[in-house]
């Protein structure tokens, strides 16, 4: 008998976010950080993105790659803050703090995107 | 190549309730000869009250684990003249309670590794007439985890053992998943009860430098990645389904 437990799915939420942030985030950095504005790439024009970022399918997926990367970033940066700084006695505030600042960044960019579609 | 090498020997003596002190000694620079041929030097020729723990000389006893500068390593398969000209800094492997000079007391990982049961389990009754039956392509599923020889190398270098000693550790887990991949294995339900705890996998937050310093390379890391892939799957399980299908 499995008892229910909290930490295996954070962990499957560090995990997949971990994942997405490696394959997704380099490429939306690299375009949208610097080759867009250095102009080694002409980007689409401004009618054109938000056309696409108004699919709600693309609006979905972003979704899902920032609330998955903001779990990635609460979940290791819980564990710096307590195993690397060794600030185990405020364990309780550290856990609270990481995973409820990916819970808000998730519904900020929901609300950002949703304005979008 | 200068003709001699000095180490610096980590000493401790109980008995005289001091703390641990570094003391040095010049032994010969050879090409051939590692850290433990240093020490053997010393107990032979300098000073015979140096403890330390040795058995094979060749990387298989496990018995030799010390901190090289530092590093956890088999002080058999460290050679002295790659550290050359030295000073070599040795000292017992960290994590575990220093019994004397570079002897570590191993007892909790001894109470540990059985818990995972590193052992073949079978419920059939009775048992079949000569051996169970594995192809090569079998065999080569657990490979690489069965080649651990318990040095603790991992326990030494695992952050995470350092500040919780509860946590299972590094070749238990890896132990667990060379069973569990083994197909003459039906244990892998008893395994996971143990590992699936906060102890078990769940301590581990993959610093890597388990893998780093195996010098088998096992790759203790990855095997816990996998057991918690698994750890994980049967949890959602317990979530999702109801009591009589898990």
């Amino acid at each position: 008998m499995t008892k229910r437990r909290v930490e295996p799915i954070l962990w499957l939420l560090f995990s997949a976010g971990g994942v997405l942030a490696a394959v997704f985030l380099p490429v939306l950095v690299v375009l949208f950080g610097l080759a867009f504005p250095l102009g080694w790439v002409t980007p689409p024009s401004h009618d054109h993105l938000h056309a696409v970022l108004g699919h709600p399918l693309t609006a979905l997926f972003l979704f899902g790659l920032f609330a998955l990367c903001l779990a990635h970033w609460a979940h290791r940066f819980r564990y710096t803050l307590y195993d690397g700084l060794q600030l185990k006695g405020s364990k309780g505030l550290i856990t609270v703090l990481c995973y409820g600042g990916a819970v808000l960044g998730s519904v900020v960019s929901a609300v950002v995107l949703a304005t979008v579609v | 190549m200068a003709d001699s090498i000095r180490l610096q020997v980590s000493r401790y003596r109980p008995e005289e309730g001091s703390a641990p002190t570094l003391q040095e000694y010049d032994v010969p620079l050879r090409k051939e000869w590692s850290v433990l041929d240093g020490l053997n030097y010393v107990k032979d020729h300098l000073d015979s009250t140096l403890s330390y723990r040795w058995s094979c000389r060749m990387g298989i006893c496990g018995s030799c684990g010390m901190s090289v500068n530092g590093t956890p390593e088999l002080t058999c398969g460290t050679f002295l003249a790659d550290l050359a000209p030295g000073p070599v800094r040795v000292e017992p492997m960290r994590n575990f309670p220093v019994v004397r000079d570079l002897v570590v007391d191993i007892g909790d990982f001894m109470d540990k590794l059985p818990r995972v049961k590193p052992w073949i389990i079978r419920d059939d009754e009775p048992e079949p007439d000569g051996e169970y039956l594995q192809t090569p392509e079998e065999l080569d599923e657990y490979k690489q985890f069965s080649m651990c020889i318990n040095c603790m190398l991992c326990y030494s270098a695992c952050p995470v053992y350092g500040l919780d000693p509860d946590f299972i550790g590094p070749a238990a887990i890896a132990l667990a998943e060379r069973y569990d991949l083994d197909s003459r294995d039906r244990g892998a339900r008893e395994r996971l009860d143990v590992l699936i705890e906060h102890e078990g996998v769940w301590g581990c937050t993959f610093v890597g430098e388990c893998t780093t310093v195996c010098p088998k390379h096992v790759d203790p890391a990855g095997a816990i990645q996998r057991y918690k892939l698994k750890a994980a799957k049967e949890s959602v399980k317990a979530f999702l389904l109801p009591r009589g299908a898990r």
